[in-house]
């Protein structure tokens, strides 16, 4: 399938920003469930410092936001060729060993509901995807999709306990689980072309599991179903934190607001 | 433990008399009052307390700064005995540098069933975010401190290994140059390689480290906590020494995708950092974001390649006293040879038997924390009291994994000053190494800690050790 994406962000600020980095993780990278044909990311109000790939294999921009700017804004351009696999995203092919994926993070710091939740499952080799399915289910059945409830600080335990957030708060749940159930367990930000619509309403964000004998495999749990041609990876990581696709310092600005606009279309 | 005849002694041996790299130096003493030295020795406190070395001791609120105690009697080594463990040091130091890039690459040494992976994945010092990056040259720790104990004329131990932050350089080039102001016809006897060189040793070696971003002459700089940090005497006395910026993090900020320290005429671009801070407070984008010692984006910089830092992040990994228990393993592991320089004996109290030894033998053992250093917060069985042994045991029983125990060696002595004449003092040795693409460098010379108490097997300032000028003798 090819999808086109055209996602622009753009944060305005109380005051002007007296200094102000940001780490953009905004560009995909070819794999077996995507090439990317095209792709690229612009900024206004800020310019460009460096580029790198960090420990997780994502490709990230430091960004530094212009004196005085009262605005500034990220725009990605792109299409991409992706292929179904069934959610499969096949063997680990960063350094980073697979026991880092089972370490707790701030974000995915299990507690009581988690741990109960958890207990409700066991790891169990010959139905590991069956086991990883239901997990799914049972987050989505607990914690409603809402927009505006939680934010992007807002972690897996106290989500649970609100029993309503996002897909970052669905991912970040699911990781924790797994993790407490002995899958190694990463966060996955990217796009997700909604079928019904071409306005998308926000970037997307879901989670892998490592699964012996097929690799990383995708669960999104807001939608119920594991990632197929419609999602664009974009950057993974132990939580949104590795993950997140604008995250930085920002310093003398005061109130931030960001407005969002993502096109994903065939 | 009592000194006796089973203690070697560096200036008598075993009582058989003055060894040979003494024989200067026992001569020259035989012509001098005692009452002319303990002069001296006087005006050397005094000079100390002029130029302001002293010591911040964590837990002495009362007395913020004190002067570490200074004895002139010079501890000397002979050329033969130096080379010996320049070498033992050479293959170390590789050998550390080689397994820092391992863990940060493909482990191969857990891979192949050589080192425990827990030592990693338990380890608050291995750092995620340092996977798969190359830092410039290859090096990770650029400035490295191995702490020695001598036990016999050619039987030296590794204690411990700082390539993370060695600190205490500052005193060797003190100790120094105080030396040659009281004895400058003590110099002129005897033939003591200098050590003086090391500032601008320290600078060339890590300009040869600049990252390929750099261009022209690179320019280095230190990068201190600031004037409350115990060690910021030496920030400020190396910077002054190299010819090179001190500064702080405030200082610091990334422009042009390279971080750049603020200067009269704007902003000037830093290849090298020599930095004193912690890997935690190096960047608050990337690590604790609370930190005010840092520099936003510096990582970021860093593994883009437009600076190096020294030593690199996640260095200290090698400083565990539990991987430490490895390092004969790691020495061989990654360069084909035996060990030349051996470690003490360590039981990894993670280990049950090992645990029971431990707790049956800690009146005999110095149990320490895995990941302490200064001497806080360990045992040191022969010289504490029973509550003191039943109170640690406690400790020990509740988290074993945190200690390790080794036995008390017989560390060598050292005549010290005292008012009734020479007197011997347990010692120990810094040796101060630096690692360039062009190889590793030992300067001749290095910290001497002394333990001013008679007897007294602990060496720290922080615990009331004192320190002495290291004489390396040259050949013939």
């Amino acid at each position: 399938m090819r999808l086109t994406v055209d996602h622009s962000s753009t944060y305005t600020y109380e005051h002007g920003v007296s200094y102000a980095l940001q780490q953009v993780r905004k560009r995909p990278i070819s794999l077996p469930s995507q090439s990317i044909l095209s792709w690229d990311v612009s900024i206004e109000g800020a310019h460009w410092e460096t580029s790198y790939t960090d420990h997780h294999g994502n490709l990230v921009d430091l960004i530094q936001l212009e004196p005085d700017v009262m605005s500034v804004s990220v725009s990605v351009k792109g299409e991409v060729e992706t292929h179904d696999t069934s959610g499969v995203m096949g063997g680990h092919s960063q350094l980073v060993p697979l026991w880092l994926y089972q370490r707790p993070t701030e974000l995915t710091m299990p507690a009581k509901g988690l741990r109960a939740l958890a207990g409700k499952f066991s790891r169990s080799p010959s139905q590991d995807i069956g086991v990883l399915h239901e997990l799914m289910v049972e987050i989505a059945d607990k914690v409603a999709y809402r927009t505006n409830e939680t934010d992007s600080r807002t972690t897996a335990e106290d989500a649970l306990q609100q029993g309503q957030g996002v897909c970052q708060d669905h991912a970040h749940i699911f990781i924790t689980v797994a993790r407490l159930l002995g899958y190694p367990a990463r966060y996955v930000s990217g796009y997700l072309m909604m079928t019904d619509r071409v306005d998308q309403d926000a970037g997307h964000a879901w989670a892998e599991a490592w699964v012996d004998g097929l690799g990383w495999t995708g669960f999104d749990v807001s939608n119920g179903i594991s990632p197929d041609a419609r999602y664009i990876q974009v950057a993974t990581g132990l939580d949104y934190s590795d993950a997140a696709p604008i995250r930085g310092l920002v310093y003398g600005a005061g109130a931030e607001n960001l407005v969002v606009s993502i096109q994903v279309q065939q | 433990m009592a000194d006796g005849e089973d203690v070697f002694d560096e200036m008598h041996g075993f009582g058989e008399g003055v060894r040979a790299p003494y024989a200067g130096y026992n001569g020259w003493f035989d012509k001098t009052t005692p009452s002319a030295l303990l002069k001296k020795s006087r005006d050397a406190q005094t000079f100390f307390r002029r130029t302001g070395i002293t010591f911040n001791v964590y837990g002495k609120s009362e007395a913020d700064e004190r002067l570490i105690p200074f004895d002139l009697v010079p501890r000397i080594i002979g050329a033969s005995e130096w080379a010996l463990l320049v070498r033992g040091i050479e293959q170390r130091v590789k050998a550390i540098n080689a397994f820092l890039y391992d863990i940060y690459h493909r482990q191969e040494i857990v891979r192949a069933g050589r080192l425990p992976e827990h030592l990693i994945r338990e380890n608050d010092a291995f750092l995620p975010k340092m996977i798969g990056f190359d830092p410039p040259g290859g090096i990770y720790t650029h400035i490295v401190g191995i702490d020695l104990v001598r036990t016999g004329p050619n039987e030296f131990f590794v204690l411990e290994d700082n390539a993370r932050t060695p600190s205490g350089v500052s005193y060797m080039l003190e100790n120094r140059e105080t030396m040659l102001k009281m004895f400058p016809e003590l110099f002129a006897q005897m033939s003591v390689q200098r050590v003086s060189g090391y500032p601008m040793a320290l600078r060339r070696s890590l300009e040869r480290s600049a990252p390929a971003q750099a261009s022209g002459r690179p320019t280095v700089a230190i990068l201190t906590p600031g004037i409350h940090n115990s060690a910021y005497f030496e920030h400020a006395f190396l910077a002054d020494q190299m010819g090179v910026e001190l500064v702080e993090g405030h200082d610091l900020r990334v422009v042009d995708g390279r971080v750049a320290m603020r200067t009269t005429q704007g902003y000037e671009t830093i290849d090298v950092l020599y930095r004193r801070v912690d890997d935690e407070y190096l960047d608050p984008l990337n690590f604790r974001s609370e930190s005010m010692l840092g520099v936003a984006g510096i990582f970021d910089v860093y593994r883009a390649g437009g600076i190096t830092i020294a030593n690199a992040p996640g260095t200290g990994i090698a400083d565990d006293k539990a991987i430490y228990s490895y390092m004969p393993d790691i020495v061989e592991f990654y360069t084909g040879q035996a060990p030349l320089l051996k470690n003490v004996p360590t039981w990894r109290c993670a280990e049950k038997d090992s645990l029971s030894y431990v707790l049956e033998h800690l009146e005999e053992l110095v149990v320490k924390e895995v990941h302490g250093s200064g001497g806080y917060g360990m045992l040191v069985g022969p010289a504490a009291s029973k509550k003191e042994i039943s109170a640690f045991r406690k400790k020990l029983q509740a988290k074993p994994s945190n200690y390790i125990a080794q036995p008390t060696l017989a560390l060598s002595t050292v005549p010290v000053l005292t008012k009734s004449g020479l007197s011997p003092r347990h010692v120990d040795l810094r040796p101060f190494v630096l690692v360039s693409s062009d190889g590793v460098d030992v300067t001749p010379g290095g910290l001497t800690r002394v333990a001013m108490k008679k007897g007294s097997l602990v060496v720290n300032s922080s615990q009331g050790g004192g320190t002495k000028d290291t004489w390396v003798l040259k050949e013939g």
